[in-house]
């Protein structure tokens, strides 16, 4: 028994790690931020998450004392990683992308970060001045 | 007064939980703070989330997370083929709209956060009305049918469980 979970808690560590690299490989190697933005959020959050789970599993099995922390971090990370993908991604559009480049929000009329035609304020300026 | 007190149940059982599991031992002192904390933070943010979530199918949600759970290990292992061996100029992004039959906002982030740890796609914004997903497809040669995907394979059964 102790032989198996341990094989399954290096397993789990190697794991992790294979997908950590491989996520920041990926920040490296996918050619624009649109699709750099894939890696970090899947790859690294099952390399964070293995990670965790081996380490639950060992202070589990192992140690005097049991320790849920890990429980924890995996939860919050899952919570957390959607939501900086979605700040990045808005910010993004909000400074390099065109109404016309992205596919029309059916049934209505605007994107929350992206309207048709915006003008850039700076312009707007320009012209109200001369 | 029940609902007054304890203005959102779910978050409150939520909190007391992981107030205990940040304890991360079990001693009374820490359940009364725990149960301190868990009637006084929803009462500080119900002025800010006036409506209640209702889950109508909690066994059913367990039952989504699990799915989500597998579908991220999927994810993981197909975007990290895609990273490792297909080059760039292959790689075919596509931007998607999804159009949401869901109308709980809760109902709404929860897809969201699905689509962005499940497989090669990531949501990036919302319609101003929030009726439609704006979602970015890291390798879609057909975006109709990840679109379709994320409708009958998320939407679907987000629907039996919030509405």
């Amino acid at each position: 028994m102790d032989m198996f979970l341990e094989i399954l808690i290096s397993a789990l560590l190697v794991i992790g790690g294979i997908f950590g690299a491989v996520g920041s490989y990926g920040l490296v190697k996918l050619p624009d931020p649109m699709t750099r933005l894939h890696a970090p959020t899947k790859a690294a959050t099952l390399g964070v998450g293995s990670v965790l789970f081996a380490s639950l599993l060992w202070f589990g099995f192992f140690s005097e004392q049991s320790s849920w922390h890990e429980l924890l971090i995996i939860l919050f990370i899952f919570l957390t990683a959607p939501i900086t993908g979605l700040m990045i991604a808005k910010s993004h559009i909000h400074r390099s992308w065109q109404w016309h480049e992205l596919p029309k929000p059916k049934p209505d009329e605007n994107w929350a970060t992206c309207a048709p035609d915006r003008e850039e304020p700076e312009a707007e300026h320009q012209k109200a001045m001369g | 007064m029940i609902w007054r007190l304890f203005p959102h149940p779910l978050l409150s059982i939520l909190l007391t939980l992981v107030w205990m599991l940040l304890v991360n031992r079990f001693a009374w002192g820490s359940l009364v703070f725990a149960v301190i904390l868990a009637t006084i933070i929803p009462i500080l943010i119900a002025p800010y989330w006036p409506d209640r979530p209702r889950i109508r199918r909690p066994i059913k949600f367990l039952a989504y997370s699990a799915l989500v759970v597998w579908d991220i290990i999927v994810a993981n292992i197909q975007v990290a083929r895609i990273v490792l061996f297909m080059p760039n100029r292959k790689l075919q992004p596509a931007w998607v709209n999804v159009p949401l039959e869901l109308t709980a906002p809760e109902a709404i982030a929860v897809l969201g956060g699905t689509i962005t740890l499940t497989p090669g796609t990531v949501t990036c914004d919302v319609s101003d009305e929030g009726r439609a997903l704006l979602v970015h497809c890291l390798h879609a040669p057909d975006p109709d049918a990840v679109r379709d995907d994320i409708k009958s394979r998320y939407e679907a059964r987000l629907k039996e469980i919030f509405e």
